[in-house]
């Protein structure tokens, strides 16, 4: 102890000092972090087929080793939420080069989505898909949910998710066809222009809370027809077709004459 | 000859009431009322029909809606709006929409009715403008349209505003903007309409009194207004055979028009429940309780408030400047304030512009077809062409996931459409006026086309025409034109310049903006000409059924524009009129 004292003054102690507070704030962030292991892991067979598959339909773009290029992420660390989100929703593989990708009926079937996963999470720690429990809808609180949706989430999809521009050509897509478990995995891994909804920024109870608020929508609303729930843009369209029209047509049939 | 029991009542009923009212005075002048048969003279009907429903519905919702900002914690039926905080307004919205029986129906009548009140005021006033109903001695009542539509636009933006749900308060904060945007004054405006910083806690109440009490008495005693100026004026008139400047053709109020116009009440009346019963219209319940923080794609305000949204959208951001300390907000006073006021301007006076470019001073009671006022025509279609691009800019959003376009382009496309889109419309639509202009001329002068082609003996072929009757031809030729008004001389006789010469000269040069490319009507003597020209000896053909038909040779002269200088208007024999005359 007296050598440690006796260097205190050195003019490197500050430095040896904050090496070791940097350690200690990783080594704890470390023990805390929520732990991105999904719950049951993945054989090495399904990594390794998820690897031909990979290699097959993935690595022009992404490279072998899902390193990325030029505009095309690399893969390391993105976790197997963004694989299920990305490739469940028919997204990837993209179909075209366009301002975002457009989600198409999937190509892969989930067992090879699972495999996909498998291989993407094994190159480097990230995300995982939730459990059912997780994203089950009937755990939520929808009211909660919906206050939630309205600070986070309606900016760009709208009150109650029927999607929105962006800029460029970007769009935030339609909520109302998504799966409780796609809707978790936009929010984990933030898809192209999405942000990314952590667990410190939503915790994984008021993300199951939104995804209550968004299965309530299914039911319908209770004014009948939802024009699509565009807004007031939608009803000004509609007024003048359906009602004008239709008076117009009323007033072509008194003004015109018997004879 | 014995009356039945309801009969003598009725009679008893009308000459009690007749004794003490003297009514059967008003009841027979208004019976006899004349109201000219054309389909365009309902529109202004669905703009009525639309208020009075207005009125019994808000009636309605105001025995259960509470204008309060008071903040409440909602318990009730609609479960995804638990345990939330949110004002009195709001939680009573919600119980109009779920807890009152039929509420949500009346409240969905209310908001299609405002929706329709409008459009039915915006294309009654495109038949009024476009036909030029508003010439002398109209002018006064197209201002009070006018007026009108201001507090319609003004009715519907405070009632859209009530619920306190995060859309409405969304476009109040926007207003907020508006009026902070006001050099100097703009400050003080917004705390004062506030009552303080926004959002506070005074504007509910303050909009409710607005809705419900102020507008709505202002619209009623101008309906009132307008429709007394109507019965005074009496109603305007296509032109037609037997339609003139000192008569009405058409029914009598009692009993046709009582039983056309009653009826169709309630078609209006039908069509609106109709919509109200199966679309939904302003879900609150969507929305969610006002809170300054969050905002939803697809926020825009009722359709007839669209086309300010689409201004701000379309105006770039960077035109705001600091100077001295105080910020000029060009980027929302031009879109928000000047444009509108630019575009409103133009349309309330427009009657004392073209007034002042006629300088006409009759009466007008025969309406114009609109092809005869190409330049009037030209004004209006370039005012809604304007009207039309921002309320697209407005929902530029829409359009873009709609059509997958790009946000940016068509932000860049609109932002030309509106600055050059005016004057293509007005060009397009002028020139196409003044060629119907020369198509009616063709078809006085040579007739229809049969599509009978003749051989004639030395060889040629020619095409049979059938002349116009005379009811046709009247249609055609009936109307007086506009010639540019020529200023007085510069100097007198004596060669001393004259004073005013200078207004009269600007007065000639609107006045040629107006008149100087046109196309007259067709003169008798031009119509006597060609009828000679055609049934010249080597013209003359018998079309088989006893008719004799004008055969074209040419049709040159038909497109000649005629200048100033030609006799008036063609006088050709005036047919007898169908229905009833007045005035």
């Amino acid at each position: 102890m007296k050598a440690i004292a006796a260097r205190r003054h050195h003019r490197h102690a500050p430095m040896v000092l904050l090496l070791l507070a940097l350690l200690m704030t990783g080594g704890l962030y470390a023990a805390f972090a929520p732990s991105a292991v999904s719950a049951a892991a993945p054989s090495e067979d399904d990594i390794a087929a998820g690897r031909a598959l990979f290699i097959a339909n993935c690595a022009t773009c992404h490279g072998p080793s899902a390193e990325g290029r030029d505009d095309v992420p690399s893969l390391i660390g993105v976790g197997a939420a963004s694989v299920d989100f990305q490739v469940g929703t028919g997204r990837m593989p993209m179909q075209m080069d366009g301002p975002q990708a457009a989600a198409k009926p999937p190509q892969f079937d989930q067992e090879q989505i699972n495999q996909l996963a498998a291989y993407v999470a094994s190159l480097g720690p990230g995300p995982a898909v939730p459990s059912a429990q997780q994203v089950d809808p009937a755990l939520g609180d929808a009211a909660n949910g919906g206050a939630l949706f309205r600070t986070n989430c309606a900016m760009c999809h709208g009150a109650i998710g029927a999607g929105g521009a962006l800029t460029e050509g970007k769009w935030a897509p339609s909520l109302a066809d998504s799966t409780p478990t796609q809707v978790y995995t936009a929010m984990v891994t933030g898809p192209q222009s999405m942000p990314v909804f952590n667990d410190a920024n939503l915790t994984p109870d008021e993300k199951r809370d939104i995804i209550a608020f968004l299965e309530e929508q299914h039911r319908g609303s209770p004014g009948g027809i939802t024009l699509g729930s565009l807004g007031p843009v939608g009803e000004g369209v509609w007024v003048w077709i359906v009602g004008m029209g239709l008076l117009i047509g009323a007033s072509v049939w008194i003004g015109a004459k018997s004879s | 000859m014995s009356q039945t029991t309801a009969q003598r009542a009725a009679a008893g009923t009308a000459d009690y009431l007749d004794q003490r009212t003297g009514i059967s005075k008003a009841v027979k002048g208004f019976a006899r009322k004349i109201f000219p048969d054309h389909w365009s003279f309902l529109l202004g009907e669905i703009a009525l029909y639309s208020f009075v429903i207005l009125i019994i519905s808000g009636i309605f919702l105001t025995m259960f809606f509470v204008p309060s900002m008071g903040l409440i914690v909602y318990e009730g039926p609609f479960a995804p709006m638990n345990g939330l905080e949110m004002s009195e307004a709001f939680a009573s919205t919600l119980a109009l929409s779920f807890e009152v029986t039929g509420g949500l129906l009346m409240r969905q009548i209310h908001h299609w009715a405002a929706l329709l009140f409008i459009a039915a005021i915006v294309t009654h006033m495109m038949r009024v403008f476009f036909t030029g109903a508003f010439r002398k001695p109209r002018e006064v009542n197209w201002v009070v349209g006018f007026v009108l539509l201001i507090l319609g636009m003004a009715a519907g933006f405070t009632g859209y505003s009530l619920p306190d749900d995060v859309l409405s308060g969304n476009g109040l904060r926007i207003t907020d903007g508006v009026v902070k945007s006001i050099p100097v004054a703009g400050s003080y405006m917004s705390y004062m309409i506030f009552g303080g910083e926004f959002p506070g806690e005074h504007i509910i109440p303050r909009l409710f009194t607005l809705h419900i009490l102020v507008i709505p008495g202002l619209i009623l005693a101008l309906i009132g207004l307008h429709l007394f100026l109507v019965v005074l004026h009496k109603h305007t008139h296509f032109p037609g055979p037997g339609r003139t400047q000192r008569n009405v053709v058409g029914f009598p109020l009692f009993p046709v028009y009582v039983a056309k116009a009653g009826g169709f009440f309630f078609i209006v009346f039908g069509v609106l429940a109709l919509m109200a019963a199966t679309m939904t219209i302003n879900p609150v319940w969507n929305y969610g309780p006002y809170d300054p923080s969050p905002i939803g794609a697809g926020a825009q305000p009722d359709w007839y408030i669209i086309f300010l949204e689409g201004a701000l959208r379309l105006m770039p951001g960077n035109t705001e400047y600091v100077i001295g300390g105080f910020t000029l907000s060009l980027n929302v006073l031009i879109p928000a304030v000047i444009i509108p006021g630019i575009l409103f301007t133009l349309l309330a006076v427009y009657p004392f512009i073209e007034a002042y470019a006629t300088g006409d001073k009759k009466e007008h009671h025969l309406l114009d077809r609109p092809r005869n006022a190409p330049v009037r025509t030209a004004t209006g279609v370039a005012i809604l062409t304007a009207f039309f691009v921002l309320l697209l800019a407005g929902a530029n959003d829409i359009i873009a996931t709609h059509f997958s376009m790009s946000l940016n382009d068509i932000t860049y496309i609109f932002r030309a459409s509106l600055l050059i889109g005016p004057f293509i419309a007005f060009w397009i639509t002028k020139r196409i006026c003044l060629g119907l202009q020369r198509k009616d001329r063709e078809l006085v002068l040579h007739g229809h086309e049969t599509g009978r082609i003749m051989r004639l003996p030395h060889g040629e072929y020619i095409e049979v025409h059938k002349p116009l009757d005379e009811f046709e031809r009247w249609t055609l030729v009936q109307h007086e034109p506009n010639r540019p008004i020529e200023p007085a001389p510069q100097h007198d006789e004596r060669g001393v310049r004259r004073k005013g010469y200078r207004r009269d000269a600007i007065r000639a040069r609107v006045s040629r903006f107006f008149y100087e490319d046109r196309v007259e009507p067709v003169t008798p003597q031009e119509l006597s000409r060609a009828q000679a020209h055609h049934h010249g000896p080597e013209g003359l053909v018998g079309t088989g059924d006893g008719t004799v038909a004008s055969v074209d040779h040419g049709t040159t002269d038909a497109y000649r524009s005629v200048q100033a200088g030609d006799a008036g208007t063609g006088q050709g024999p005036v047919p007898s009129p169908a229905g009833e005359r007045e005035r």
